[in-house]
């Protein structure tokens, strides 16, 4: 079965959404995403979608799931690298998908989530960076 | 000229049977005999006329252009069909036809002169048929009138074609408008300035959000100052509209700010109802700028006067 491999930066997991998402594989990314999560402890979560040109409607529900799932588990998302026509097209449909963060790309995603989880509490930072 | 007088004769007996071959006799007879004539003579005709536009056309390119067309037209007569100019053999002739209409309407040319030009060439033919056939006052008249015809229906569609580009230019110019009125400026490092003038349908939503969503895209920036300064009316529709741009740059991840909010947009704002919550509003481009740096984390101020960071 296909599998969108997740990474781990630092603190952080970084999805590159590489190939048009069907819905089975967004799915098992939602369970596969939660249980790494889980198992690393990670603060944060970044989903790259700059690759991605065709963004539906489920997909997005998908998207606004993982990111209320990952902050139940104490984890933010952030979405990054929207292609223009990807906003306009989910804008028209509806799916503003307000509560999800947002950033420009992954570096920016970053800082974002850098600023957010507050990493200048050293002792957090090594405590999750040692596992 | 006595040989022609006896085809004639002998072809008269024939004029119940098919109607056209007299005609087909006649003017294809003299298009054959006097052609280089009756080009030079249409030359003259139009180099001599008052609507003669040598600002706009050379009477080099004139005269090319004349050529083909009159041998493109001597080809489709020679077919014998004189009355409907939408078949095949008429092609090349409209064709040409159509092209120097089109030019002569981006030139700047009247929709007259652009038509006199194939009326010029039904006088010069009329002219040349009425000298040669005197003799055959009702042939030529049948003749007269068919030559006519062709003559005005190829004139009238000069016209129409030209009617046609006029109306593309309009619509080309119409788009590259709507293109012009919306900028997206560059305004500080990472903030990008949209001054938004005129009325705000959908259409210019639509050209509004792309361009704001290609800048980003192309610079990196992530805050927009969308200035309404210069919208005359905000409803519900334009502010449905001017959300789904804040949306679709927020999915991005930039954050819009909407500017330029007059007293009354304010008050019909809250009449409608409008839901503005979650969008940053300021009331001059100024604020805006300064609601910008806070975002971007920027601390902008004279020199050597800068508030120490706490």
């Amino acid at each position: 079965m296909e599998r969108i491999p997740i990474l781990k930066i630092g603190e952080f997991l970084l999805i590159t959404i590489q190939v048009d998402m069907h819905d089975q594989l967004a799915m098992t990314l939602k369970t596969d995403l939660t249980e790494r999560v889980n198992k690393t402890g990670a603060r944060g979560v970044l989903i790259d979608i700059s690759s991605a040109t065709i963004v539906d409607t489920f997909m997005a529900r998908i998207l606004g799931d993982i990111s209320a799932m990952t902050h139940i588990l104490d984890a933010e998302t952030v979405l990054v690298g929207m292609q223009p026509a990807v906003a306009i097209t989910l804008v028209e449909l509806g799916m503003t998908l307000a509560d999800v963060m947002t950033a420009l790309d992954v570096e920016k995603g970053m800082e974002l989530l850098r600023d957010r989880i507050g990493i200048a509490k050293e002792g957090a930072y090594a405590r999750n960076f040692e596992r | 000229m006595a040989t022609k007088s006896k085809k004639t004769k002998v072809t008269v007996a024939e004029t119940k049977v098919t109607h056209v071959k007299v005609e087909e006799g006649l003017t294809v007879a003299l298009l054959k005999e006097k052609q280089k004539q009756l080009l030079d003579a249409w030359m003259d005709a139009q180099t001599n006329n008052i609507t003669l536009r040598e600002d706009l056309i050379s009477i080099e390119d004139l005269r090319k252009q004349s050529v083909q067309f009159f041998n493109a037209l001597v080809k489709a007569i020679n077919s014998g069909n004189l009355e409907d100019i939408s078949t095949p053999e008429y092609e090349p002739v409209n064709k040409i036809l159509t092209d120097i209409s089109r030019s002569r309407a981006t030139q700047g040319f009247t929709p007259s002169e652009t038509a006199t030009y194939v009326f010029s060439l039904k006088d010069s033919i009329l002219k040349f048929l009425q000298s040669e056939y005197t003799k055959q006052p009702d042939l030529l008249n049948t003749e007269v009138l068919l030559i006519s015809k062709l003559l005005d229906r190829l004139g009238l569609l000069t016209f129409e074609t030209y009617a046609r580009t006029r109306e593309e230019v309009i619509l080309r110019q119409q788009k590259e408008l709507l293109e012009l009125s919306t900028p997206v400026i560059r305004v500080w490092d990472g903030v990008l300035a949209l001054p938004l003038i005129g009325t705000l349908d959908s259409n210019r939503t639509q050209v509004v959000m792309q361009n704001l969503l290609e800048t980003i895209t192309e610079t990196g920036y992530t805050v927009a100052i969308l200035d309404i300064a210069g919208v005359p009316t905000v409803d519900t529709l334009v502010a449905q509209h001017l959300l789904k741009t804040v949306s679709a740059a927020r999915l991005m991840g930039a954050e819009c700010i909407i500017s330029g909010i007059r007293p009354e947009i304010a008050q019909t704002m809250v009449q409608l109802g409008l839901d503005m919550a979650g969008v940053k509003t300021k009331a001059t481009m100024a604020g805006a700028l300064e609601v910008a740096f806070e975002m971007l984390n920027l601390n902008v101020g004279a020199k050597g006067k800068l508030k120490n960071e706490a």
